[in-house]
């Protein structure tokens, strides 16, 4: 028998502190392999304002490309304290800030390697559904054949790729609506 | 590996993004369709939490505080199930509220109703291997808010989910049965009728004790699996 799916509804301006704070966003304690990385998040609506009270989720593989997760079984390493899953609210400015090791490669189902990638969750008061994008890095070679950027119109795929700033810290703009808007997938 | 893991929503499932009658959407909802994503180890595979440890008192909002919060003490006890009925064991379940008078613990809510000192209004409790969970809290108040003229939210209990995958993570709203505001709240009313209803709960007479506390059931559905095809 179906059992019919639970509707989805906004996360609103009040979360509770439990499920921002309990979750470091600080993804990758000392001793895990890897390149550390900063990555910033920043919200904008669909004018192009800073949205200061949203929610960043991302969920990630190591830097060995495999996920802490039991579907995936390929025989790669497992980093000790090292679960590829953080979670922080947006500042006044719309941002969210990271620390993290850069992911490796993690195969496409139809054969291949897909390109580095942050799989990014986002909600906010005003989102009625959570919205699902991913975070790619500017300059991987891997990018020209990554399989999900080839799904997305060439014009928008800038939308997805983080850049890096002066201090190395990678940037990524999540445009809500507008005429930046980000690419979301329907996972 | 299939392409098609998890079975995707069907339409009158969830929201539409862009509901005009919520103001908030207009200006926070995408415009052009999302991208049809294959399944593939990034969306099938999450976060289990399996190594959060939950203090004793975390499902129990009326007990984290020096004395017990105002207001009319409930149990909201229910299963997390995928749509097969298989439940999901181990869930992480958070939810958070406002007080019994309709005022959130958090600076920027500015409603004139009493904070209570003996309620933060934040929880989580983890799914039992039949995918049951159990919270005790106290009811959440309607409170007013400024979406339209004379707006009020009816009482409500968000609540947060993974699932086994990043593809099955929801956050939601739980109501309260027969409440006469949801004929009112765009929120609620944002999903198309004929789903909204389940994010009702159900008062139940076994889950309520005698001289204690009201109980409601509130059974989470989230994505299930594909059929596996023969190999």
């Amino acid at each position: 028998m179906s059992h019919a799916l639970t509707p989805s509804q906004t996360i609103g301006p009040f979360y509770w502190g439990t499920i921002v704070n309990a979750y470091h966003a600080d993804l990758a304690p000392t001793g895990v392999a890897g390149e550390r990385i900063e990555v910033v998040l920043k919200l904008h609506d669909v004018d192009g304002a800073v949205v200061p009270d949203g929610v960043f989720e991302i969920w990630q593989a190591n830097s060995h490309g495999r996920y802490n997760h039991p579907e995936d079984r390929r025989n790669l390493p497992l980093d000790a304290g090292f679960e590829g899953y953080g979670r922080a609210g947006t500042f006044t400015d719309g941002t969210s800030r990271f620390t993290t090791v850069k992911p490796g490669r993690v195969p496409w189902p139809a054969g291949g390697l897909q390109a580095p990638h942050i799989n990014v969750s986002i909600f906010a008061r005003g989102v009625l559904n959570r919205l699902a994008t991913r975070l790619y890095f500017d300059g991987d070679p891997a990018l020209a054949e990554d399989p999900v950027l080839k799904l997305v119109e060439p014009g928008r795929r800038d939308t997805l790729i983080a850049k890096r700033d002066g201090n190395g810290t990678w940037l990524l703009p999540i445009h809500l609506g507008g005429p930046n808007e980000t690419v979301f997938f329907d996972v | 590996m299939k392409e098609e893991t998890y079975r995707r929503a069907t339409a009158g499932d969830h929201p539409t993004n862009l509901s005009p009658d919520y103001k908030s959407t207009v200006g926070r909802s995408p415009r052009k369709s999302a991208v049809v994503l294959p399944h593939s180890l990034s969306e099938i595979t999450g976060p289990s939490l399996a190594n959060e440890r939950l203090d004793a008192s975390e499902n129990d909002l009326t007990k984290q505080r020096m004395a017990e919060p105002l207001g009319e003490r409930i149990i909201v006890q229910g299963r997390v199930l995928d749509q097969d009925g298989k439940p999901v064991s181990g869930a992480l379940v958070e939810i958070w509220q406002c007080n019994a008078a309709g005022r959130y613990h958090h600076p920027g809510d500015q409603h004139d109703a009493p904070l209570d000192p003996n309620f933060y209004g934040g929880g989580r409790a983890r799914a039992d291997a039949d995918g049951r969970y159990k919270f005790v809290t106290i009811k959440p108040g309607a409170y007013p808010w400024k979406n339209h003229h004379n707006a009020w939210r009816p009482a409500h209990i968000h609540f947060s989910l993974f699932g086994p995958a990043f593809a099955t993570r929801l956050i939601t709203q739980m109501y309260f049965p027969n409440d006469p505001l949801l004929a009112f709240d765009p929120i609620y009313k944002s999903v198309p009728a004929g789903a909204r209803e389940r994010l009702q709960a159900a008062f139940d007479m076994d889950l309520t004790q005698p001289e204690w506390a009201l109980g409601y059931r509130f059974d989470i559905v989230l994505r299930g699996r594909n059929a596996t095809p023969m190999e």
